[in-house]
């Protein structure tokens, strides 16, 4: 569980960057954050977890929550299996080092990631995908119940965002509460139950994410032309269409 | 992606058995391997001298010391392995294993492999602290105090400058060791200055030259004191090592108090550097070349690499302050002779990787 409670953000007082943020998400529970670059994604999620002080309202959770960065450079060539073990941190007593039982914990983390075999492998190595799926796995070997990932789709190809996506509603559906940002309507729409358009200051709207995330929020959120199209793409018949959002990308967006 | 155990199952049969990577192996033979190989570089650094001593003299001698066996060997041999030749290897030991588990957290502590307890002017602080206890005519417990004092206030010094938001870039921290390593120079220039030329002077300058000949067992036991209480709490903080090299945010969100621990740290580092340079003056590059030689040998996972840094950097110190006693007719300065085989050997490493070390810069 995790509750936001009037949260609101400003650097010098008065030009707030988000205020007013308020959402109750339940385990098992899925919210996508979107919003134009600037209008205080980041800094909304830097504050669930800890990194930022909101200058308003309160965050409270049921637990630790899990942060996945956007995957970032280290300074050392540790091992995918090394990267994966430090998130035991919050388990250990002070002075300890990992034991078996975290080890075998790091690995199950990373066969849910589907990259055991690349467990012995260096970190900096890996490709932008597997770097991210390896600190998706850190995370799950913290055993947070909140998880909060920043843009975990944005540096993948197009088969990997899938795999993270599917990944996330499996996590969630074991009871965790996930927190994501992304650009991708379409992302909010085949996993999340809850969506955030963060339209900037006050504007702040959350909603059921099928029905908030329309031609018309998606094109006024962004100020593109989006249009929402209904396809019937699914291997099973019994399955209703879908829908999705399609922008058109004009030279000169309207006003 | 599979979803149900039958399919992870099947998934994992037929992926390859996960083996022990090459990494693992080399951890397991360092970690076993190394201990004898400091005996063995103790042993011979026991043994060779202008007076030699054989090998299995040597180990009798020692052996003699703990158990009742018959004597073998002359007073003469004796005196030259137990009185003249056991405190400095065994200083040598302390000082070399110190600065290179320095090294290698200060490496890690500011996620920047191109750092040591000299380049971040912790050995300079040190040095001030130290010619300071002397020019006002302290004892030994107040060289080492007075080390350990003004080698932290470099350290935070250094860490306040360059580190204002994330880990700052390698040169920029570079450029505050300097800085603040001249700033204590300066200082010390000045007190070397104003010291009675005839008294205070001579210990300075000569205890700032960087040797290890007077060894004493007096001296042992006070570099052994900070050297160890330090040296223990790094090793005990290697795993968490680390996890705050990867910065800040990250070991936050992990659950870990990074301000907290890296205080923890550079206090023991100001210790173990206030130990050795008390007791052997500044003796430079250990702690830089010791933890690369290690980490190409073990990899970067400090569990690992600080243990193997210990062991490696006393069996290195101790092999070149034997080569200091025997190169020459008269004895080569150790700080000459560390610079001479560490500046060519950093630069070897430097050559290998200089695109991982230099791309943030």
């Amino acid at each position: 569980m995790l509750e936001l409670d009037g949260l609101g953000f400003t650097h010098d007082g008065s030009d707030w960057l988000f205020r007013g943020v308020s959402h109750r998400l339940t385990p098992g529970g899925i919210l996508t954050v979107l919003g134009p670059n600037g209008r205080g994604k980041t800094t909304l999620l830097r504050c669930m977890v800890g990194l930022a002080t909101p200058t308003e309202g309160r965050i409270r959770a049921d637990g630790a929550i899990g942060f996945v960065p956007q995957s970032h450079r280290t300074p050392f060539a540790y091992t995918a299996l090394d990267m994966v073990l430090m998130g035991r941190a919050r388990h250990l007593r002070p002075l300890a080092t990992p034991g078996r039982r975290d080890t075998e914990r790091a690995h199950a983390a990373l066969e849910r990631v589907g990259l055991d075999h690349l467990a012995h492998r260096d970190y900096p190595q890996l490709s932008g995908g597997e770097r991210q799926l390896v600190l998706i796995a850190r995370a799950i070997a913290s055993e947070s119940p909140v998880l909060v990932l920043d843009e975990p789709a944005s540096a993948l190809d197009l088969r990997n965002q899938g795999r993270v996506l599917h990944l996330l509603r499996g996590l969630a559906d074991e009871g965790r509460s996930i927190v994501l940002t992304t650009h991708h309507p379409d992302h909010a729409m085949e996993i999340a139950d809850t969506a955030m358009l963060m339209f900037g200051g006050t504007d702040v709207r959350v909603g059921p994410a099928d029905a908030l995330l329309t031609d018309h929020t998606v094109g006024a959120l962004y100020g593109v032309r989006a249009h929402a199209l209904v396809l019937d793409d699914s291997d099973d018949p019994g399955s209703p269409p879908r829908r999705v959002i399609v922008t058109r990308y004009d030279q000169e967006p309207p006003s | 992606m599979p979803t149900s155990a039958t399919e992870r199952a099947r998934a994992r049969d037929q992926a390859p058995a996960p083996t022990l990577a090459i990494g693992r192996r080399r951890q397991r033979s360092a970690l076993i391997g190394l201990p004898l190989a400091v005996l063995l570089v103790g042993v011979i650094a026991l043994a060779i001298g202008r007076y030699t001593v054989g090998f299995d003299q040597v180990l009798r001698i020692l052996i003699g010391q703990l158990l009742p066996i018959e004597r073998t060997w002359t007073d003469t041999e004796e005196a030259a392995v137990l009185q003249v030749r056991l405190p400095r290897v065994l200083l040598a030991m302390l000082v070399g294993a110190g600065l290179a588990v320095c090294g290698a957290a200060l490496q890690a502590v500011f996620g920047n492999p191109i750092v040591s307890p000299q380049i971040l002017g912790v050995s300079s602080g040190a040095s001030f602290g130290g010619a300071l206890a002397i020019v006002l005519g302290l004892g030994s417990a107040a060289l080492v105090l007075g080390s350990f004092g003004f080698g932290l206030l470099a350290l935070v010094a250094v860490f306040a400058t360059s580190r204002v938001r994330g880990p700052a870039p390698p040169l920029t921290i570079v450029l505050s060791g300097i800085v603040v390593g001249a700033f204590f120079a300066a200082l010390v220039s000045l007190l070397t200055y104003l010291a009675d030329p005839y008294g205070e002077l001579q210990s300075i300058v000569f205890w700032l030259l960087g040797s290890l000949a007077t060894a004493t067992y007096g001296k042992v036991a006070v570099a052994a004191v900070p050297v160890l209480l330090g040296g223990a709490l790094i090793c005990a903080l290697r795993w968490r090592i680390n996890v705050l090299s990867l910065g800040d945010e990250d070991a936050m969100t992990l659950g870990l108090r990074p301000g907290r621990l890296r205080w923890l740290l550079l206090t023991a580092v100001a210790a173990v550097v206030a130990g050795a340079v008390a007791v052997s003056g500044v003796i430079g590059w250990v702690g830089l070349v010791v933890p690369h030689l290690a980490r190409l040998w073990v990899g970067p996972d400090h569990r690992v690499l600080i243990p193997v840094s210990l062991g490696l950097g006393a069996a290195y110190l101790t092999a070149i302050d034997t080569l200091t006693r025997n190169l020459g007719v008269a004895e080569i300065p150790l700080g000459v002779l560390t610079a001479l085989v560490g500046a060519p050997v950093f630069l070897l490493l430097l050559h290998r990787s200089r695109r991982g070390m230099w791309s943030d810069a």
